[in-house]
């Protein structure tokens, strides 16, 4: 292992090329709609099951923790305002993370990665067809669509089931739950929601897509690649989803009651 | 005509870690060249280099004149367009069928019409000996046939230059022989700049018309095939005849130790099998140009090659081009008038 800062900086300085490159290459024509299609929806497969999986147990775990809490400090008609912030702000977006990065940017780095080794991306290349374009570009585009997709879809199985968790298991009654719930939610809420998870989308599409196209030595280095891959993206984007928050924190003042 | 490649001084490192230094060598247009080397000499890097695929630290690559080594990014992708370039495991794209493949580089830069995409491709299917295999994917053939299609797509937009990654590595002798045959017929027909990167000696024999080899880092020779089929350098000679004996070892060169033993029990210098005669077009084709351009060149600058070599390119004369030449075969050995 390499421990000198120079390479860390530098894998962060083409990391950080390759997503002004695919930014840049999304406005050039001919786009690739074909690609972009088949993308989406191979990304969506492999992600739809698991977040819907995950986000029940998500919005469950907070409403029972929240109705615990509210009950004993007899807060208990704020129990749905609290669970939506909750879920909407925070867990929605950092679920979508995991999907994103876990299953469709493995997905993404692992095709990628297979492809380079076989020397299909050179081969591309020599052709002269930029391997961004054709290959890179629709697949961030697929990422950030489903990770929006995912985000709305998150949010309502989780609201869901805080609500059923919290009304049907722990007593509450619906009224109040949805009466503090338009108390405290605002639109701006959603709408910031699904701005994080464009991002995420967009970060998990280029990490994968950078580390598939820069695999170390042979079918193992793909493996690897993935792993890192994974890892790369969770830690980008937890940090990215710290940063956006304390800015909306900030921007849009929390609603009164 | 195919376009001249002019390398100088080209270096290229990963890391720490140089795979070559210093090479320095001309292709001249529309001739085929080889590079021989052992595995892992960087014979694939320096193919890589001459496309632009990698970026060498040092030295310039000039095509047809212009740099690509520091050229701008749009300028490197229309140099790109001169070349035909078939990779070591024919680097299909695996979701599309051989057709689709062999067509993509038509449907990305040509407006053909379908009908149009589908002749040229089925000419070129055929000339490789892959008609009826046009519906297959890349993961369902052997590794010769995706060979002989990457070769097919590498041709379909009629490059000037052709780059060959070991065209006959997994390919059975017979095949081998198949597919140096169609490159010199090809040579002959569109008249490209072909270099061909191997470690078959018998592709290396019998089919450039000039021939390198790189090892320890260096390119030990390039020059027209006389020289080095003659050379009696131990490398050349040692690698050329796939001996045992002389500096490449298993797994590294050989320590001087070693190399001394090696001399008292084989003699100096190992004996070199006799120049074969080179692949000629295959019958009904047009007489290769390059043949008679490479002659010119050589017999102007006969005066500085070795006696063999000399010797060699004379009795590679005929009477006629003798006397074209102003030349007079003299009975001593190597002696030009
Ligand atoms: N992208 C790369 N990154 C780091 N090292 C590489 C890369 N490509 C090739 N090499 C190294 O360069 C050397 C030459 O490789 P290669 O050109 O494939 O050899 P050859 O084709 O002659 O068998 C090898 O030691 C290989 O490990
Ligand atoms: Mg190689």
């Amino acid at each position: 292992m390499n421990l000198s800062p120079v390479p860390a900086m530098r894998q962060v300085g083409s990391l950080f090329a390759l997503g002004l490159e695919v930014f840049r290459l999304m406005w050039r024509r001919p786009f690739q709609f074909r690609e972009l299609v088949q993308q989406f929806w191979f990304v969506a497969s492999v992600s739809i099951l698991p977040s819907a999986l995950v986000s029940i147990p998500f919005g469950a775990v907070i409403g029972l923790q929240l109705g615990s809490l509210t009950t004993q400090i007899g807060a208990e008609s704020f129990n749905g305002a609290a669970s939506v912030l909750a879920v909407i702000q925070q867990a929605s977006p950092i679920v979508t993370t995991l999907i994103i990065a876990g299953a469709g940017g493995s997905a993404i780095c692992a095709d990628l990665g297979s492809r380079t080794i076989r020397e299909e991306i050179d081969a591309m290349e020599v052709l002269g067809v930029s391997a961004v374009q054709r290959l890179v570009v629709p697949r961030v585009l697929a990422a950030m669509l489903v990770a929006v997709l995912l985000n709305g879809m998150v949010s309502v199985v989780g609201v869901a089931g805080g609500y059923f968790f919290n009304v049907i298991m722990q007593g509450g009654t619906p009224g109040a739950y949805l009466a503090s719930f338009s108390a405290l939610a605002q639109l701006p809420d959603l709408w910031v929601s699904e701005l994080k998870a464009l991002m995420f989308g967009f970060l998990a599409g280029v990490v994968a897509a950078y580390r598939g196209l820069h695999p170390r030595g042979g079918p193992k280095g793909v493996g690897d690649s993935v792993n890192q891959s994974v890892v790369i993206t969770f830690l980008l984007l937890f940090f990215v989803n710290g940063v956006v928050t304390a800015v909306y924190l900030q921007l849009v003042p929390a609603k009164g009651m | 005509m195919g376009v001249e490649i002019a390398v100088e001084g080209l270096g290229k490192s990963f890391g720490p870690q140089t795979v070559w230094r210093d090479v320095s060598l001309t292709l001249p247009p529309g001739e085929v060249s080889v590079l021989l080397g052992p595995s892992g000499t960087g014979k694939s890097v320096f193919l890589k280099c001459l496309v632009g695929l990698l970026r060498p630290e040092h030295g310039s690559i000039l095509i047809d004149g212009v740099d690509l080594v520091g050229c701008k990014e749009r300028q490197r992708y229309e140099l790109r367009k001169l070349f035909g370039v078939l990779f070591q495991d024919g680097a299909l794209f695996g979701s599309m069928t051989l057709f689709d493949n062999v067509a993509f580089p038509l449907r990305e830069h040509t407006r053909y019409r379908e009908s149009k995409i589908r002749r040229i491709v089925f000419e070129k299917m055929e000339m490789v000996g892959l008609t009826g295999a046009e519906d297959k994917l890349p993961g369902e053939i052997s590794g010769g046939m995706r060979k002989r299609a990457g070769l097919a797509r590498a041709l379909v937009l009629d490059p000037e230059i052709i780059l060959c990654d070991e065209p006959d590595s997994g390919l059975d002798p017979v095949r081998t022989a198949y597919l140096s045959q169609l490159l010199i017929d090809l040579n002959a027909q569109i008249d490209a700049t072909i270099l061909i990167v191997t470690h078959n000696i018998n592709v290396a024999r019998t089919v450039p018309d000039n021939l390198g080899m790189i090892f320890r880092k260096e390119l030990v020779l390039f020059g027209p095939r006389e020289i080095l089929l003659t050379s009696t350098e131990p490398v050349v000679a040692q690698f050329l005849n796939g001996l045992r004996h002389g500096p490449i070892g298993m797994s590294e060169e050989k320590d001087q130790a070693t190399l001394e033993a090696e001399r008292a029990r084989y003699g100096d210098g190992a004996e070199l099998p006799e120049i074969v005669p080179q692949l000629e077009p295959s019958p009904g084709l047009p007489v290769r140009d390059a043949v008679r351009r490479r002659k010119d060149r050589l017999v102007q600058s006969l005066h500085t090659l070795a006696p063999a070599a000399q010797q060699n390119v004379l009795s590679s004369l005929t009477e006629h081009e003798m006397a074209r030449y102003g030349l007079r075969r003299s009975t001593r050995a190597g002696g030009v008038l």
